[in-house]
C-alpha cells in the first residue's frame, strides 16, 4: 500500500513538473533563452531552466517520500526522484513527438521546428530519447541533494546561486574588467566567455563561494564576536571602511560600466526614490495607495513646465531650483489627493488612489490640458542641470549654453540621483524613529486606539501622504531631467504597481528592503534582455514565491520579521519565561 | 465633590435599537465609580459616547465643565480622558516600551523637520519620553519587559501594559473597560490594589465596567447599573445590592415580584 503510494506520487510530481516544462517551452521561454549560455559551449540558459525543472520535481517528489516513508530510506528517495525526472522528461519528449505530427502553431505561436530542434540537440527524431535520459538523471540529482547533510547543502546552495548570479551577469562583469587594463583582460578571458562562463570560471566561482561558506560556517561567529570586543573605536573605524567601499563601488561602477548600464542604475535608484516615498504611506503608516505614478508625473511635469525651452515651457528656471518647487508642488499634491480619501480604509483606499493616479495620467495627456502640458506630444526640451552661474529667470526657445560644467550624461545623473536617495533614506530613517514614525506604526496597527490615544488621525495620515508624495516628485523631477521629455504615457499605472511589488519583494517599511527589491525587480529584468520579456510572469511567480515562502520580504525589517514569525516568538519567550 | 463628567439625557441608537437610552451619569472628583448590568445592557456603547469613539445621537457630555459629544476621540483625550478596552487591543507588534511612547504622544509637540534635522529640543524630548515610559512601566510591575513585544506579554501583563499606554496620556478620568477579565482570583486582587493606588497616588478618578461582582462591591464609591440602554439603579454598593429592579435584571423575571409589570412593559415597547 504504503510503496504504491510513493511511487504513484513521485509519478504524479512528475507529470506536474512536465506541465510546467511544457508550459515553458510554449511561451516560447526556452527558444529565446537558448541565446544565452550558463556555461559557455556546454549549457544555455535555456537547457538550464528545463532541466530546473526536473530537478526540482526530483526534489519534491523525494521529499514528499521521506515524509510518506520516513527518514533513513534512501533507495525510495532516489527511485521516487529518478521517477520524477522521468516523466518530466517525457512529457517534454511526448510534446516534441506531437508537436512534429500536428501543427500546433495555430494555437502556440512558439511551438515551432526550432524549439523541437533545441529539445533534441539539433540531431532531430533519433535524439529524442535524451530528453526522458537527461530528466531521469536531474530528477535523480534533486532526490540526491536532499540526502545530503545540512552542512554541504548550505553551501552548494549559496555557490549555485553565485555561479548562476555571475552567469546571467557575465557580459557585465566582464565590461568592468576588460576596462581595467590588460592584466584584468585576461583574467576575464578566463573566467568569462562572449555569453556566460567558462567551465573553468564556473568551477572556480563554485569552489570559492563553497569554501568561504564553509570557512564562515566554522569560523563567522569567532569573527563576529572578536570584531564586537574590539574597542568602540576601532570598530567604527571597521564601520567606515565598509561604507566607503559600498560607497566606491557605487559610485566608480557607472564610470566603467559605459551609458547603457549607467542608465539602468539611474532607473533603479529612481525606483529606490519611489519606493523610498511609498514606503513612508504603504510600510509606515499601512495606506495603500496604488496611484502613487501621480506624484511622480507631478514631479516630473513641474520640472519639464519649469525647465524646458521647448514651446511649453513656461519659464527657464535652473534645475537646482525647479526640483526643490517640483517636491513642494508633489507634496501640496498629496495633500490635495490625501483629503478626500482619508476616512476610506483598507482596500477601498486601494481602489480610490488607483482612480487618481489613472485621472492624473489621462489629464496630462488629453486633449482639454494640450495647450499646456502638450497632450499626447509630451513636453520636449528639458533643459540638463548645470553646475555654474545662474542665469535670468525667463522663457527661452532654445537651450541655454551652461557657463559652467554641464551634467548632461547619464552618469552625471546618476550622481544626483544617488544624493538625493541617500537623502532621503536618511529623511526616512529618522522620521521612523520619530514620534511621527510611532503615530504612523500605531494607525498600521490599530487606527481607533491610536486615535483615542490623542493621535490626529487627518493630520498624521496627511503628512504620510505628503511626505510620501513629495519623495515620487523628487524621483519625477529627476526622471524628467534624465530622459529630457515627458510623455503622459510613461506615467502608467503599472509604474505604481512596479514600485508596490518592490516593497512587498524587498520587505514592508524595511529601508534597505526598498533598495534590494529595487535591484531584484527593475535592475535584473532590464539588464537581462530575454528576461525582460517575461517580466510581467516572473513578477507574478516571484511575488506568489515570495509571499508563500518569505512573507517579510528580501531584507524585512525588525517589526515586520516579528510580525510574520509571532508564532516563533511566542514560542522563544515562553521558554525564556521558564 | 463636584463632578468631574456629567452626562445629561445620552443617547445612542443603532438603527432601531436603542442601545443607550437617555442616561444621566455623574462621577465626582476623585472618586472610584462602576457600571454593571447584564450583557448587552449598553455598558461599552456609553463608555464609547464619553471617549468619542461613537458620537452619541443625543443628549450632553461635559468634562470639567467643557462639552465633549462633539469633539473627535484624540481631542477628548486631550483634555484628559483615556480608556482600556474589554478585549486587550494593545499595538501588538511594538514593544511594551513603544506602547506607552505612543500614548505620549500628546504631550511631544516638535514637528516632523525637526526630528529629520535631530535637534537638540527633538532629543531632549525623546529622552524626557523614554524616562517617563520607563518609570510608568516600572509602575505597572513590567520592569525589564520594555523591549519585549505587547503580544508576548502573559495576560495579565498585557492588562497592565494598556493601563499604562492610557496612563501615558496623563488622564484626569481612566475608564477601564472589564479590567478583571479573564483573570484569577489572585491578580484580581492586585487590579483592585492597583486602581486604589492610581486614585489615591495620581489622583486620578476611575470609571470602571465590570462583570466581576467582589471587585465591583469592594472598590466603588457608586454604582449605576444599566439594563436594556436605561439606568435602573445607582446608589453606593449596598443599596444597589438590595434593589429588586437589579435583582431581576441579573437573575431573570419572576426573581422579584414587581419584576413582572416591568418586563411585560418591556417585552411591549420591544415589539412596538
Amino acid at each position: 500500500m504504503k510503496k504504491e503510494n510513493f511511487i504513484w506520487n513521485a509519478i504524479k510530481t512528475g507529470l506536474l513538473g512536465g506541465a510546467v516544462a511544457i508550459f515553458i517551452c510554449l511561451i516560447g521561454m526556452v527558444e529565446i533563452f537558448s541565446k544565452r549560455d550558463v556555461i559557455e559551449k556546454t549549457i544555455t540558459l535555456g537547457q538550464f531552466v528545463l532541466l530546473a525543472t526536473s530537478v526540482v520535481a526530483g526534489f519534491v517528489a523525494s521529499r514528499r517520500t521521506l515524509s510518506l516513508l520516513g527518514q533513513n530510506k534512501p533507495v525510495p528517495n532516489l527511485i521516487a526522484g529518478l521517477l520524477a525526472g522521468l516523466f518530466t522528461g517525457i512529457l517534454i519528449a511526448l510534446l516534441v513527438i506531437f508537436g512534429n505530427q500536428v501543427n500546433l502553431r495555430a494555437v502556440f505561436l512558439n511551438a515551432s521546428p526550432a524549439l523541437y530542434d533545441l529539445l533534441t540537440l539539433k540531431k532531430g527524431m533519433g535524439n529524442i530519447w535524451v530528453l526522458p535520459t537527461a530528466g531521469a538523471i536531474s530528477g535523480l540529482i534533486g532526490a540526491a541533494y536532499l540526502l545530503l547533510p545540512q552542512i554541504l547543502r548550505g553551501p552548494i546552495n549559496r555557490s549555485l546561486l553565485f555561479v548562476i548570479f555571475m552567469a546571467l551577469f557575465s557580459g557585465l562583469f566582464r565590461v568592468v574588467m576588460i576596462n581595467q587594463g590588460p592584466g584584468m583582460e585576461i583574467a576575464a578571458k578566463f573566467l568569462f566567455g562572449q555569453s556566460g562562463l567558462t567551465l573553468s570560471g564556473t568551477i572556480i566561482f563554485f569552489i570559492i563561494v563553497v569554501a568561504i561558506t564553509m570557512f564562515w560556517n566554522n569560523k563567522g561567529r569567532d569573527i563576529q564576536t572578536s570584531i564586537s570586543r574590539l574597542p568602540k573605536n576601532r570598530q567604527l573605524s571597521l564601520r567606515v571602511l565598509t561604507f566607503a567601499l559600498i560607497a566606491y563601488i557605487a559610485l566608480g561602477l557607472p564610470l566603467v560600466s559605459g551609458p547603457f548600464i549607467a542608465q539602468v542604475i539611474v532607473t533603479v535608484v529612481l525606483f529606490i526614490l519611489m519606493g523610498l516615498g511609498l514606503n513612508i504611506t504603504l510600510g509606515f503608516a499601512g495606506l495603500l495607495d496604488l496611484g502613487f505614478v501621480a506624484f511622480y508625473a507631478v514631479g516630473a511635469y513641474t520640472v519639464g513646465l519649469l525647465t524646458s525651452y521647448g514651446q511649453y515651457g513656461l519659464q527657464h528656471i535652473p534645475f537646482w531650483v525647479a526640483v526643490p518647487i517640483a517636491v513642494l508642488v508633489a507634496m501640496a499634491f498629496g495633500a490635495v489627493l490625501g483629503l478626500p480619501v482619508l476616512g476610506v480604509r483598507g482596500d477601498y483606499l486601494a481602489i480610490a488612489t488607483l482612480g487618481f493616479g489613472e485621472i492624473v495620467r489621462l489629464l496630462a495627456g488629453s486633449d482639454f490640458l494640450a495647450p499646456y502640458f502638450g497632450g499626447p506630444q509630451g513636453i520636449i526640451g528639458i533643459q540638463k542641470p548645470c553646475l555654474g552661474i545662474l542665469g535670468e529667470f525667463i522663457k527661452v526657445d532654445a537651450p541655454r549654453i551652461c557657463n559652467g560644467i554641464e551634467l548632461g550624461k547619464p552618469q552625471d545623473i546618476y550622481y544626483i540621483a544617488v544624493a538625493s536617495a541617500l537623502l532621503i533614506a536618511f529623511v526616512a530613517w529618522r522620521l521612523r524613529e520619530s514620534r511621527l514614525g510611532r503615530a504612523w506604526m500605531a494607525i498600521r496597527e490599530d487606527e481607533d486606539v491610536a486615535e483615542a490615544l490623542g493621535i490626529n488621525l487627518i493630520q498624521t495620515k496627511l503628512l504620510a501622504y505628503m511626505l510620501g508624495a513629495a519623495f515620487a516628485g523628487l524621483g519625477g523631477a529627476i526622471f524628467a531631467t534624465l530622459i529630457g521629455s515627458i510623455f503622459a504615457t510613461s506615467m502608467q499605472l503599472i509604474v505604481s504597481i512596479n514600485v508596490v511589488s518592490l516593497i512587498i519583494v524587498g520587505g514592508m517599511g524595511s529601508i534597505p528592503g526598498v533598495i534590494v527589491g529595487a535591484i531584484a525587480l527593475i535592475g535584473l529584468p532590464e539588464l537581462l534582455r530575454e528576461i525582460s520579456e517575461f517580466r510581467f510572469l516572473l513578477y507574478g511567480a516571484t511575488l506568489i514565491v515570495m509571499m508563500l515562502a518569505k512573507p517579510e520580504g528580501l531584507w524585512p525589517s525588525q517589526a515586520t520579521k516579528r510580525e510574520l514569525h509571532h508564532a516563533d516568538a511566542d514560542n522563544i519567550t515562553a521558554e525564556n519565561l521558564i | 465633590m463636584a463632578p468631574i463628567l456629567t452626562a445629561k439625557k445620552v443617547t445612542k441608537r443603532f438603527g432601531g435599537l436603542v442601545a443607550v437610552n437617555a442616561v444621566d451619569f455623574e462621577i465626582p472628583e476623585k472618586s472610584i465609580v462602576s457600571i454593571i448590568g447584564p450583557n448587552g445592557a449598553g455598558k461599552t456603547t456609553f463608555f464609547n459616547c464619553i471617549t468619542g469613539f461613537g458620537k452619541c445621537d443625543e443628549g450632553e457630555i461635559s468634562f470639567e465643565g467643557t462639552p465633549i459629544q462633539r469633539l473627535r476621540p484624540d481631542q477628548i483625550t486631550k483634555l484628559g480622558i483615556s480608556r482600556t478596552y474589554q478585549n486587550i487591543r494593545l499595538f501588538a507588534d511594538m514593544s511594551a516600551l513603544e506602547n506607552i511612547l505612543v500614548g505620549q504622544h500628546v504631550f511631544l509637540n516638535s514637528p516632523w523637520f525637526s526630528a529629520v534635522l535631530g535637534t537638540p529640543k527633538v532629543r531632549k524630548e525623546e529622552k524626557t519620553a523614554l524616562s517617563e515610559a520607563q518609570r510608568l512601566l516600572n509602575f505597572v510591575d513590567l520592569k525589564g519587559k520594555g523591549d519585549m513585544l505587547a503580544r508576548n506579554l502573559p495576560y495579565g501583563a498585557q492588562r497592565r501594559l494598556e493601563i499604562a499606554r492610557a496612563l501615558a496620556t496623563k488622564p484626569k478620568l481612566l475608564l477601564l473597560d472589564e479590567p478583571s477579565a479573564g483573570m484569577n482570583p489572585r491578580e484580581t486582587e492586585d487590579l483592585t490594589a492597583f486602581i486604589h493606588r492610581l486614585r489615591d497616588e495620581l489622583g486620578i478618578t476611575i470609571l470602571l465596567i465590570e462583570h466581576h461582582m467582589r471587585v465591583v462591591m469592594g472598590i466603588s464609591e457608586n454604582i449605576t447599573v444599566l439594563d436594556y440602554g436605561e439606568k435602573i439603579a445607582e446608589g453606593t454598593p449596598a443599596q444597589v445590592q438590595s434593589n429588586p429592579r437589579v435583582i431581576e435584571a441579573y437573575l431573570g423575571r419572576g426573581a422579584a415580584t414587581e419584576g413582572m409589570a416591568t418586563a411585560h412593559e418591556r417585552y411591549t415597547k420591544k415589539a412596538g
